[in-house]
């Protein structure tokens, strides 16, 4: 490289370290607003507040789902393995909902264990595999 | 040093358009073939071959259009902030031509990666679109393709608008890191990575290979359709220079 090429191209180097720093500050400053939902954990502790339009991610605790029999109620429990707070929705449930799934639910904190969603959405996992590999797989985890 | 020194060459010398022009127009053809059959086996092979899945059932399938897209889309601009670089340091034009070429690809790529994901996601998640940094980061590439393309469309002297573009292009590549680890940085409806470089896919290999083919196929298609419009542009572009005269009139006499 001659001297004006390696200049250039140091120039544009350099722009492109404080750009990205600068990009970076910005994100980490914005990270609890760009961040999708709270964790069940942050929930408990208090972080996440009350009454206000937010959002709560975790995993459908296994026996937690109860149907109401009347209506379209329904009730169960999020966990992110260390705290688990109690969800109640009215309505219609995404294809994907089911026990030990992920999913995020929009709505208002009650108290901080108790949870009343407007919305229910499904997270799917980065699993893909047919049904017959996915037998295999659970036959081989029980035996 | 010795296996570098001819690389260089060749780079140079595809940096003049008679040689751009004429070893693209040799290539094409093999592309073209080879885009039409990973496509076309890639597709079937994934719409009517592979079990459904485990999970999401049939409606899975759409991996084999929005994977390819999403991929694309990056993948054509991190080849455009390359472009960038020798554009602007050691101002290859053909560099900047195919910047401006590129640009469109990479948006529809863009805006096709964006509706299948929308598509996927109602019945999946239960949305349409949500403000998560994955969408969002994606929405915001969108964005900058526009942004490069209406730059470039109001500039009249093509050369110019080819280094400004090249220097917005180098702006938004910021973009990409971002939109790659969204899915770790922040919580986000949008899933991790199915895909690895290094390390084993978490997808069964039945549907692992059409949707290889599927991303090689996009990829090659993407490349013909850019070689061809470069090849249109650069013509148009250098219509006074001998080279074309004698390419289409035959030598003077």
């Amino acid at each position: 490289m001659n001297s004006a090429r390696k200049r250039k191209f140091l120039v544009l180097l350099s722009s492109l370290v404080v750009l990205s720093m600068a990009a970076g500050l910005v994100l980490y400053a914005l990270r609890q607003n760009i961040s999708l939902f709270y964790t069940p954990t942050q929930v408990v502790e208090g972080q996440a507040p009350l009454q206000r339009a937010i959002r709560v991610g975790g995993m459908v605790e296994k026996g937690s789902f109860v149907r109401a029999k009347k209506g379209l109620n329904v009730e169960f429990k999020i966990t992110d393995f260390t705290k688990t707070i109690t969800v109640s929705h009215t309505g219609i449930l995404p294809d994907l909902f089911r026990e030990e799934q992920g999913v995020v639910v929009e709505g208002q904190l009650l108290d901080n264990r108790h949870f009343q969603a407007t919305r229910v959405l499904a997270k799917h996992d980065v699993n893909y595999m047919p049904p017959e590999v996915k037998a295999a797989l659970t036959k081989k985890v029980k035996t | 040093m010795i296996s570098i020194i001819p690389m260089w060459k060749l780079l140079y010398q595809l940096a003049s358009p008679k040689l751009f022009y004429a070893l693209a127009g040799r290539i094409i053809p093999g592309i073209a073939v080879c885009a039409l059959l990973t496509l076309i086996i890639g597709v079937i092979w994934g719409l009517a071959f592979t079990p459904p899945d485990y999970q999401q059932g049939d409606a899975f399938r759409i991996i084999y259009v929005h994977v390819p897209s999403a991929f694309l889309s990056m993948a054509l601009y991190g080849w455009m902030g390359f472009l960038a670089v020798l554009l602007l340091v050691w101002r290859i034009k053909i560099a900047g031509l195919l910047i401006s070429q590129i640009a469109p690809i990479g948006a529809c790529m863009a805006f096709l990666a964006l509706i299948t994901g929308s598509i996927w996601g109602k019945p999946m998640w239960g949305a349409w679109w949500v403000w998560d940094a994955r969408l969002t980061s994606e929405l915001i590439l969108l964005l900058l393709y526009a942004a490069i393309l209406a730059t470039h469309q109001a500039i009249k002297n093509k050369e110019d608008g080819d280094k400004i573009i090249a220097i917005l292009t180098l702006v938004g590549l910021v973009d990409l890191p971002i939109i790659h680890y969204s899915v770790y940085w922040w919580n986000t409806l949008h899933q991790g990575s199915t895909l690895f470089v290094f390390a084993r896919p978490k997808i069964d290999s039945s549907m692992l290979y059409p949707l290889l083919l599927t991303i090689i196929g996009f990829f090659l298609y993407c490349l013909w359709i850019i070689l061809e419009k470069a090849r249109q542009e650069l013509l148009l572009r250098e219509k006074r220079q001998t080279w074309v005269k004698i390419q289409f009139e035959g030598e003077a006499k």
